[in-house]
């Protein structure tokens, strides 16, 4: 990564600056800690058994032999934790083991702790599972039409529901049909999003412990204990609750421990079997308990991007403008709920920016399946109707002879204003961004001038920083931090923030150093532990930076504060005039004037007593409609992008070779600019893998075994190594958010989004075909180019501005 | 992680001891080279041997040398030496080439050449966990009782999936074997049967020793293609080599092309000899061989890539080698 054109900040001291990770070192060296590291006296390896079926009734289970088992501690099954949970409150459909059925293959049944993973893989063995099979539904359409004559996923809530749906959203807004009939043109297309998973580096792993007793004394006089979950989780806050909740214990004597946690993008975000599994494995025997998953484990946890049906139909105006949006989608949700009621709503909610859309309309149904559960993954919910909206606005803006930038820029919604679906948007940096991608990948001189075979495409995009509301309802504070200084100048921070690699440990770090002007490695950052930092709700949603960095910004200043006015007495100056910077107080009219910031501090904590503080964060509730649904999707602020890919199709093979993707993204103000182009690079690196190779698919009957995940393992699941990955050039554009801190908005997962539609958008510069299905991948784009072959259509598509506007009569342009 | 089935671990220091061992635990013990086949195996339970004899260590099975009129490679020389050794770099630019694109730089540092000719053959039923397989019901290769990809028939079609065998074949090398009752010597060509199940000629108790490339085939004009969808790591979808003797004004004297990563060993393409013999490889020869081999090639539904496209690649993969075989 180079320093070119990364603007130096001289607002601040550090903030702004190129800085190092705070666990970066520990991490390269491999000191850092992650949870499967951690062993402690008289652990015991836990395994879980899982359904070899789809859909079964569970007849019996006997686990005599397993635990008669030499080296077998503990064995528990459904019937040991009968309580259910999700992640959302209103659709808790899971059990931590289940108890009368199971609904995917990999779903578990029963697990054991035993002296070593060897003999608890014999003892999984020894237990004797009897199952009825049941008809199952791996096709959404047909779940769909389910009509009960065969068990449905789950049982309905209303006797004359269809049990396989999970939520139907329908939001109109605008007059859709007349402002559709009234476009001088139509565009309508289908499209299909193939599921895709996290394929996070690091397994998900948990170790429980729990010690009986403990000190504690239910009033009822029985005694109690403390129950201690490590886990490589993103949620710890959630986590401890379900724990507390599902397993009878007093959330107060429940602890929550976050090692280093070796990436997530979503697939962590919820609680999982393996730790309902360790903490009651511990309850039972005693012992510590740790279950690692295998890689094909963590297919079958899955929670990944839902598969889409999608179909749009977009209108516009001669000149160019959107007119009207049409949207019904299907979402292929597997066994269990997960995030779906929330991914249901983002499917439509996200997309009324960065464009202004006078009128919209989305249908979307999520549906149960017998697959691992779908959930959010890295711009859950929005990248893939973004993949299919963007196509369709390339397709417009080819109908109607204009540039598709410059049909960007037409309908721009601009900054301070309100979205179609009175989402409030504040900052919004898009033109920039669209500016940055189309100067620096010379758009005008080689856009559909390329010569065959070589293509650009360009897309644009939105997405939250961060939801609005919590998960469960409450008035609480989103984030929190608390802040002390000692006596020898450092600066302990107590983050309750997620360290998931996308590096929030350092972002603290930075503030604290930057507010209270100590160097950076005087901050220690002590995180990852519920029972002594504040709740923070999480690393999702890309709410951290935005969230925490306020509450740390809150905490800090409120010390500050108190220095500066121990140190103006001390001086007889006006506080206001005393600055902390460079590890010194310093008098800003004359900075000859100056002492170590520690001797600061002691001055403060002479004058207040020991140092401390808490600082919050919670979000403005004024963003959005009043509707059924409004707030979802509501966001304090929107992270805005543009990409520009450049491929090569190989029209004998299909291969297709990104050759670059320009990134231009609005993070707000970039905090560390390497740490934000990391996000960037990152984000497009994931797009592009699931435009040109992801796909978590499954044989059917015709192949082995219906519902048999396709190839769970990393060798035949494919993620673009670092010879495919294409040169990602990372331009940040700052657009400074008033609410943000210093005007900080997201960089996580805005900056993938693009990467597809651009990709797909790119292709057809190249060859005039169209990828409305993803993935893009050789065989896949093979076909569409025999297709075009056949059809005589191969050719490189033509740029004709200015050729004048359709008829006015609007025209149906099929959407291949 | 997925854990190993226990077995014992020998490290014999000359071939001979190496046969003793495997002696002792007959049908109980297997050979392993560098492991990065074997050792996946064994995690999937394809195999779990009681005893695993190593090969690395053994001084006798390294090295690469010129002697007798032939370039010897010791069955236990890493692929990353074969791939970059100056001798088989300049005389078969072809074999270091297919050693190049083998797997990913660590697995080519840790694997042999000897492994990758004995390397099992491959499939999206078979190369799967215990727990997968158990969810399958399990197939004809192992456990099971059925083929998934050919459901009538009692044949496995588990495709050979090693990537120097065809290059090998067309440079005429030969295996050296040495078991109980002696050594002998087989023609890579020779070397592979048809059947998914164990497609070589090699007993279980034979080691193969090394690999023996008559100088003389440096003088063919040699080329080696293959499809994946990632640039690294990736086995192959379909692997094309092509050796050809060619008369200084480019008449093609005599030509060979082999295919693997279709069925269960590698295909020698038929006919060729007749369409190219006496003429040069200009696009019409080339057309010519390009569609006499999709004539022949018919991938099956073993691997999870789309097997009609594989198939439409075989022309295109033949026609490119020969191009870089024209360049060469
Ligand atoms: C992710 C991944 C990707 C891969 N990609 C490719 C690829 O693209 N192309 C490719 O060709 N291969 C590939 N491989 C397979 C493998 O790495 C190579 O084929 C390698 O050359 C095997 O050699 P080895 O020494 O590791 O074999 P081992 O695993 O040690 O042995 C393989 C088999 O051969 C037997 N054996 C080994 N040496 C001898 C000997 N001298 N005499 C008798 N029997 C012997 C063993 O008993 C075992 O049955 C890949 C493997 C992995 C894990
Ligand atoms: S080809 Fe048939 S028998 Fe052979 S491994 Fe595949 S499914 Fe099994």
């Amino acid at each position: 990564m180079s320093n070119n054109g990364r603007k130096i900040k001289s607002d601040w001291n550090l903030i702004g600056t190129p800085m190092r990770k705070v666990e970066g070192l520990d991490k390269s060296t491999g000191r850092a800690l992650y949870t499967d590291d951690l062993v402690f006296p008289g652990m015991l390896h836990g395994k879980i058994l899982r359904s070899p079926h789809p859909h079964a009734r569970i007849v019996s289970i006997d686990t005599s032999s397993a635990e008669a088992l030499d080296g077998v501690h503990g064995v528990v099954t459904g019937q040991d934790m009968p309580t259910t949970y999700g992640i959302i409150p209103w659709t808790p459909d899971e059990y931590p083991l289940c108890v009368d059925r199971v609904r995917y293959v990999g779903d578990g049944v029963a697990a054991v702790a035993a002296v070593d993973e060897d003999t608890a893989l014999r003892a999984l063995e020894l237990i004797e599972v009897e199952y009825e099979e049941l008809p199952a539904f791996f096709d959404p359409f047909e779940a769909l039409e389910a009509d009960g004559s065969t068990p449905y996923v789950h049982e309905p809530k209303k006797a004359d529901w269809n049990g396989n749906v999970t939520k139907k959203v329908h939001l109109e807004f605008g007059e859709v049909d007349e402002l559709m009939d009234g476009s001088d043109a139509v565009v309508e297309g289908e499209y299909f999003f193939e599921g895709s998973t996290h394929t996070a580096i690091e397994p998900h792993c948990a170790i429980g412990l729990w010690q009986a007793g403990g000190g504690f004394q239910r009033q009822d006089g029985e005694s109690s204990g403390k129950l201690t979950v490590w886990s490589a989780t993103q949620v710890p806050h959630y986590l401890h609750r379900e724990l507390a909740r599902v397993l009878e214990v007093d959330q107060a004597h429940v602890r929550v421990l976050q090692p280093l946690v070796g990436g997530a993008f979503g697939g962590k975000s919820e609680p999982f079997d393996l730790e309902f599994c360790v903490a009651k494995l511990s309850m039972i025997t005693g012992r510590p308990v740790k279950i690692l998953y295998t890689r094909e484990e963590v297919f079958y946890a899955h929670r990944g991007r839902h598969p889409f049906h999608m179909k749009y139909r977009t209108g516009a105006t001669a000149a160019g403008k959107l007119t009207s949006v049409d949207a019904e989608i299907v979402l292929d949700g597997g066994a269990y709920a997960s995030f779906g009621l929330v991914t249901t709503y983002y499917a439509g909610q996200l997309l009324c920016a960065p464009y202004e859309m006078p009128a919209y309309r989305f249908d979307s149904t999520r549906v149960y399946t017998n697959k691992p559960a779908c959930g959010p993954k890295r711009g859950h919910g929005s990248v893939q109707p973004r993949f299919a909206f963007e196509v369709q606005i390339d397709k417009l803006s080819e109908r109607l002879d204009l540039d598709p930038i410059e049909f960007r820029r037409l309908n721009f919604i601009g900054s301070n204003t309100r979205t179609i679906n009175e989402l409030r948007v504040t900052s919004n940096g898009f033109m920039e961004c669209l500016e940055s991608v189309e100067r620096e990948s010379a758009w005008k001189d080689r856009f559909r001038k390329l010569p065959f075979g070589c293509g650009l495409g360009v897309a644009g995009s939105t997405y939250i920083t961060g939801t609005n509301y919590p998960i469960y309802p409450n008035d609480m504070p989103q984030s929190g931090v608390q802040m002390q200084v000692d006596r020898s100048g450092r600066v302990a921070v107590f983050s309750g923030a997620s360290e998931i690699g996308q590096g929030c440990d350092s972002m603290v770090a930075y503030i604290a150093a930057e507010e209270l002007g100590v160097p950076l490695d005087y901050v220690r950052v002590l995180r990852g532990d519920t029972d002594f930092t504040p709740v923070d709700l999480g690393a999702y949603s890309s709410r951290v930076t935005f969230m925490v960095g306020n509450a740390a910004i809150d905490a800090a200043r409120k010390l500050r504060g108190m220095v500066q006015e121990a140190v103006a007495e001390e001086w007889d100056v006006k506080p206001g005039e005393v600055l902390l910077a460079g590890g010194l107080a310093l008098w800003a009219p004359d900075t000859e004037r100056q002492m170590h910031v520690k001797e600061a501090f002691n001055l403060a904590e002479a004058k207040f007593g020991t140092l401390g503080s808490t600082g919050s964060y919670n979000t403005p509730k004024d963003v959005h409609g009043e509707y059924r649904g409004a707030t979802i999707g509501a966001s304090p602020a929107y992270s805005f992008t543009a990409h520009v890919a450049e491929v090569e199709v190989d029209v004998e093979t299909g291969i297709v070779d990104v050759k670059k993707i320009w990134v231009a993204h609005d993070c707000g103000r970039a905090l560390n600019p390497v740490l934000v182009e990391g996000q960037m690079e990152g984000s497009a690196y994931m797009g592009f893998g699931e435009a040109l190779m992801e796909e978590q698919v499954f044989k059917d009957a015709e192949h082995g075994r219906a519902g048999l995940h396709d190839a769970p393992s990393l060798l035949d699941y494919r993620i673009p190594t670092s010879l495919d990955t294409p040169e990602l050039q990372s331009l940040i554009v700052e657009s400074i958010d008033p609410e943000g801190p210093y005007g900080a908005k997201e960089a996580g997962e805005g900056p993938l989004h693009p990467s597809i539609p651009a990709i797909a958008n790119a292709i057809y510069d190249a060859v005039g075909v169209r990828m409305d299905r993803l993935p893009f991948s050789p065989p896949n784009v093979w076909r569409a180019l025999e297709a075009a072959r056949e059809a005589d259509t191969l050719r490189k598509p033509i740029l004709n501005p200015g050729a004048g506007a359709p008829t006015s009569t609007p025209e149906l342009v099929p959407g291949d | 992680m997925l854990r190993l089935p226990p077995f014992r671990y020998h490290r014999p220091a000359t071939v001979a001891q190496a046969i003793e061992v495997m002696g002792e635990h007959a049908g109980d013990a297997m050979f392993v080279a560098g492991g990065t086949d074997l050792i996946p195996n064994m995690k999937h339970r394809l195999f779990e041997p009681g005893h695993l004899v190593a090969l690395k260590g053994i001084e006798e099975l390294r090295g690469v040398r010129i002697d007798d009129g032939h370039l010897r490679i010791g069955a236990a020389e890493t692929i990353s030496h074969v791939a970059s050794n100056p001798e088989v770099l300049n005389r078969f630019p072809a074999l270091a080439d297919a050693a190049g694109h083998i797997a990913g730089p660590q697995l080519r540092n840790s694997g042999t050449i000897g492994g990758n000719l004995c390397l099992d053959t491959r499939c999206t039923y078979y190369n799967q966990t215990a727990f997968w397989r158990e969810a399958l019901g399990y197939c004809l290769k192992k456990d099971g009782d059925v083929c998934h990809v050919i459901r009538v028939g009692k044949k496995c079609v588990a495709a050979h999936s090693a990537d120097t065998p065809p290059v090998l074949m067309t440079l005429d090398a030969v295996a050296t074997l040495v078991g109980p009752d002696g050594q002998r010597s087989v023609p890579v060509r020779d070397f592979f049967v048809a059947d998914g199940i164990v497609n070589s000629r090699r007993a279980p108790d034979e080691i193969v020793t090394e690999l023996r490339i008559p100088l003389a085939s440096a003088e063919r004009k040699q080329a080696y293609a293959k499809l994946r969808v990632r640039k690294s790591i990736d086995f192959p979808l379909l692997t094309v080599a092509i050796a050809a003797d060619l008369d200084g004004d480019g008449t093609v004297r005599s030509i060979e092309g082999v295919v693997t990563a279709l069925g269960s060993r590698p295909h020698v393409l038929t006919g060729w000899g007749d369409v190219a013999v006496g003429r040069r490889l200009d696009d019409q020869v080339v057309d010519e061989l390009a569609e006499r081999a999709h004539k022949q090639c018919h991938p099956l539904e073993n691997m999870i890539v789309d097997h009609e496209w594989r198939r439409a690649m075989v022309p295109v993969y033949v026609r490119r080698a020969l191009e870089k075989l024209g360049a060469a």
